[in-house]
């Protein structure tokens, strides 16, 4: 599924990456803990969340998400946002909450990440 | 491309200085070693490892901490991780290592940190880690990553 799907599924607005939406989206990881993100966003990785600060951008850059879905029509600030256009992630926003867009991503055959078992 | 162990220039230091509350330092060095390494032409799996480990080190300070720093050493066989902060230090070592115990203030919860998984995460992800603490001067943290078995294989 590539990142135009998610847009649409989700009917998210883009905040940065209008040009990266034809990035393939492997995976789909949802959570509001950091630790839990680092362990778990593998490379392609599209992490949904409902915190909206930098570090959802550094971690969505060092562990190579392919993008980020902010919930429940929360948009970062512009700091933020510009952070991850520096940093090249694309990020939406969607006004459906976490567990529905987990749910209209899953029916759309799109799965989670494996517990990583390092 | 696999790169030559013999033709990469050994022991190279990175130091990050870590400030109280200096809440963003700890992603931003986590993204510039990541940079560093995937250079140096290390696999993924390392850097991922490598990442976490100073993500998660470099938060603690910032969390609990006056003030810190972080070093990661760089060696053709293996990857230091340290940490060196004067703070509260660590009363209870075995405590702080379980997962789901935290200390960390409200403020940093709302972050999405403080779920106590900090160090349980540094340990899952080195080779090696040590501990030394003295409550009421601070703690250090040293977390060791082995090269071998194709490290510095890309993958």
């Amino acid at each position: 599924m590539k990142l135009l799907d998610v847009k649409n599924i989700l009917n998210a607005k883009v905040l940065f990456g209008e040009h990266l939406l034809n990035t393939e989206v492997k995976r789909v990881f949802a959570s509001d803990l950091i630790s839990e993100m680092l362990i778990n966003v593998t490379p392609g990785t599209l992490l949904i969340t409902s915190l909206t600060n930098a570090h959802v951008i550094h971690t969505a850059q060092v562990m190579d998400a392919s993008g980020v879905v902010f919930v429940g029509g929360k948009t970062p600030d512009q700091e933020v946002i510009k952070n991850g256009s520096m940093s090249n992630i694309p990020l939406f926003s969607t006004e459906y909450l976490i567990f529905d867009c987990c749910g209209l991503l899953f029916q759309s055959g799109l799965k989670g990440n494996k517990k990583d078992k390092h | 491309m696999p790169v030559d162990p013999l033709q990469y220039t050994p022991k190279i230091t990175l130091e990050f200085k870590i400030g109280e509350k200096d809440f963003y330092m700890a992603g931003e060095s986590a993204s510039r070693t990541k940079r560093t390494l995937q250079q140096l032409g290390l696999n993924q799996e390392v850097i991922k490892r490598v990442a976490i480990i100073i993500y998660e080190a470099a938060m603690n300070v910032t969390i609990h901490a006056t003030k810190g720093v972080l070093k990661i050493l760089i060696d053709p066989n293996e990857i230091d991780v340290i940490t060196e902060d004067e703070g509260p230090g660590i009363p209870d070592i075995d405590l702080a290592m379980q997962e789901g115990y935290s200390t960390a203030p409200y403020e940093v919860r709302e972050m999405g940190f403080g779920a106590g998984m900090g160090l349980p995460n540094i340990k899952q992800n080195s080779d090696e880690l040590h501990i030394e603490t003295k409550v009421g001067v601070g703690t250090t943290v040293k977390a060791k990553v082995y090269l071998k078995e194709g490290g510095f294989t890309s993958a």
